[in-house]
């Protein structure tokens, strides 16, 4: 399955290449053109019958993780959150660096006050441990500048539902995958963007060298239908169908477009919500403001624990948000 | 090399397993089978201890070894009206392992989840430097809430699902090293013993984590001359030092009131004449084993207590060195042994 595929690869910001190699095996033999940029992002062409316009369509490879910046002298890798991550996610669990296991670990509750059980420790208080006798030896297998990533395999939650890792935004990645085998109306440029969790980085000069008519961006957000929140707070809901922004922490959506979008998604049957919290930011927040500023669209799978080790989604929602995205390239001409 | 292969994976096998404490019938009839070609007897008690007997060439005397086969886990204890389990601790448990951790659902059927909880954007700014409350948490199965309700009850035992495998040098990291490492070295000392004199009786305890309970009824049961308890305990870790030995520095043997000064001599004495790499672990009075229950069996059981340093215990990153594990192992065996040149009033005070 391509989805599990993309999951299961690790491309922690800075560190997206795994990634860009595999997508681009993927749709070398669909794409009219296609070419890496200085930033690292993949950037395929597709011409389209008609010429006047271009579209963008823009996910991001990256993922959260980690990055090595020391190792103890008893052999402990130190190491930096990259990209927003709970601590209190992290403890006790598994990570890979590369093909070299490692696990963060906390001492025994044996050990501990109840001050300490009440409290999370810094990130600079904890440690990556892979086995290494000593700093000599972790040296042998891991340097400096090193990425670790979650090491959480993709599998299915009964007959519904996925677990993995990296779901923020291995599923744009999908979708866009699929979405280059068909055929467009305007030329469409598929971005597959680096270093969204570090800033929306990557995303920013693929829109500044394309300069496109109009971006959709396509994504994975919050979905917080969880014990603990209240309905008001859910962001969005599992099975409910892609989740189409108005607003969130870096974009004012163009209420035109995005109700356009609605009611296209409304009138072919495809379940969709509204992203119902000012929450979170994605790569419209640097597309839309972008040269003369590109109008830019956003469509999210709602995914629980987001940026953790275990991310938890919906096949159904996936399907919708592939049947939203297909559908915005196929009507695009009403609004452009 | 082969060795110590086997005896990985004998202690893989053993880690994967799944019973929490009060829970180990799970797991009973696979460790049962496990024993049952290398002893000449093996029956459960009434509270679930499996009791195997190797027997001597004389029968003179009764040896115990002993481990527990129980884990800490979780208790569904309420399922909402979408399908979120609420679940309480089995055993010692810390909170902060748990938020996006996996777990398995003991359910009619294993049912896979993810632990969850109120996400970063719904907290206040200094909530997130501090713990979460497990009555906060709640299990994920990804399932409609139709389909919990028909597979899951309250009071469903869950256990903690990952494994990490094997880290580089002789390192391993599993869910259960605590106490599945010391059932795996008695399973490893039936398998590769020769009969020695005495009866060599093997307790795989159950609820060790919940009060050292199943070994009170097991050192009864069986009143042996003498008993030595295997476990684990903590190897050092950069968030600590103390009560701790390294990973990788040999077998551990505790000394202090819970064991009988003449076992604890004895061990240190063959681990010298045989070069096997030991540390000395003083305890002033409860080590928090076994050993604590069977010293006071019925009229009182001489104990000793043997352990392997374990990184990150009651965690689902417990992680020890198998080198300490082998030296367990060769410790036992030779001690055993020897056991049948000891003099009769060897344990005499």
């Amino acid at each position: 399955m391509l989805l599990e595929k993309l999951c299961n690869l690790d491309g922690v910001s800075g560190n997206e290449g795994a990634v860009r190699d595999f997508i681009k095996s993927q749709i070398s033999s669909y794409a009219d053109n296609i070419s890496v940029d200085n930033i690292g992002n993949l950037i395929a062409f597709k011409k389209g019958s008609d010429s006047s316009k271009k579209v963008m369509l823009s996910c991001h490879t990256d993922e959260v993780g980690f990055i090595i910046n020391g190792i103890t002298k008893e052999g402990y890798l130190e190491f930096q959150t990259v990209g927003g991550i709970d601590t209190r996610v992290i403890i006790s669990k598994k990570v890979r660096i590369g093909n070299i296991k490692g696990i963060i670990g906390i001492k025994a509750i044996h050990l501990t006050t109840k001050s300490e059980r009440e409290n999370i420790p810094k990130v600079k208080d904890l440690y990556i441990d892979i086995g290494a006798k000593d700093e000599e030896d972790a040296k042998k297998y891991v340097r400096l500048g090193d990425y670790a990533a979650f090491d959480t395999d993709f599998e299915l939650l009964g007959k519904s539902s996925i677990k993995a890792k990296a779901i923020d935004d291995r599923v744009g990645c999908y979708i866009l995958t699929e979405l280059i085998k068909q055929p467009v109306q305007y030329d469409t440029y598929f971005c597959f963007c680096t270093q969204e969790e570090v800033g929306l980085r990557g995303s920013r000069v693929a829109a500044y060298k394309i300069n496109p008519d109009i971006c959709l961006v396509i994504e994975a957000t919050t979905c917080s239908d969880v014990k603990g929140s209240v309905p008001h707070g859910y962001s969005t809901i599992m099975n409910k169908g892609a989740a189409i922004s108005f607003m969130d922490r870096t974009t004012i959506y163009n209420k035109d477009l995005y109700e356009w979008l609605y009611e296209l998604a409304k009138k072919n049957n495809i379940p969709v919500q509204y992203k119902n919290l000012v929450a979170g930011g994605n790569d419209a927040g640097i597309i839309h403001l972008t040269n003369n500023g590109i109008p830019t669209l956003s469509v999210s799978l709602p995914c629980r624990y987001i940026h953790s080790p275990c991310g938890i989604a919906s096949l159904d929602d996936i399907e919708s948000l592939k049947k939203l995205s297909l559908c915005f390239i196929k009507n695009i001409g009403e609004i452009i | 090399m082969r060795g110590m292969k086997n005896l990985e994976n004998t202690i893989r096998t053993l880690s994967d397993l799944r019973g929490i404490s009060g829970f180990e019938y799970r797991i009973s009839d696979e460790i049962f089978n496990l024993f049952k070609p290398y002893c000449d007897e093996i029956k459960q008690d009434a509270l679930g201890n499996i009791i195997a007997l190797k027997k001597g060439n004389k029968g003179n005397k009764k040896i115990m070894l002993e481990a527990h086969c129980d884990e800490i886990g979780l208790l569904v204890s309420d399922i909402d009206e979408n399908g979120f389990l609420s679940f309480v601790n089995i055993g010692g448990v810390d909170s902060r392992i748990l938020p996006s951790a996996e777990v398995i659902v003991h359910a009619k059927r294993d049912i896979k989840g993810v632990i969850g909880a109120k996400p970063p954007h719904l907290q206040d700014a200094d909530e997130e430097n501090k713990s979460i409350k497990i009555k906060d948490m709640s299990i994920d199965t990804g399932l409609s809430k139709e389909e919990v309700k028909e597979n899951i009850i309250i009071g469903t035992p869950v256990t903690l699902s990952q494994s990490v495998g094997k880290l580089l040098n002789n390192n391993i990291s599993l869910k259960t090293l605590d106490d599945r490492a010391g059932v795996a070295a008695i399973l490893e000392i039936f398998k590769k013993l020769d009969r020695i004199d005495a009866d060599l009786y093997a307790s795989i305890s159950v609820q060790e984590e919940v009060g050292l309970r199943g070994a009170k009824t097991s050192a009864f049961s069986i009143m042996s001359d003498f008993a030595i308890a295997i476990d684990v305990c903590h190897a050092i870790t950069p968030d600590n030092s103390k009560e701790a030995f390294d990973s990788g520095s040999g077998v551990v043997i505790t000394v202090g009131p819970n064991i009988h000064p003449k076992i604890s001599q004895k061990l240190l004495d063959i681990a010298k004449k045989y070069d096997i790499k030991t540390n000395i672990e003083v305890s002033n009075g409860d080590t928090g084993t076994d050993a604590w229950a069977i010293q006071v069996a019925g009229a009182g059981i001489p104990t000793g207590l043997l352990s392997i340093p374990l990184k990150y215990m009651h965690t689902s990153v417990e992680t020890m060195n198998l080198d300490d594990f082998s030296a367990l192992v060769n410790l036992i065996e030779k001690f055993l042994k020897e056991s049948d040149e000891f003099s009769e009033d060897w344990l005499c005070y």
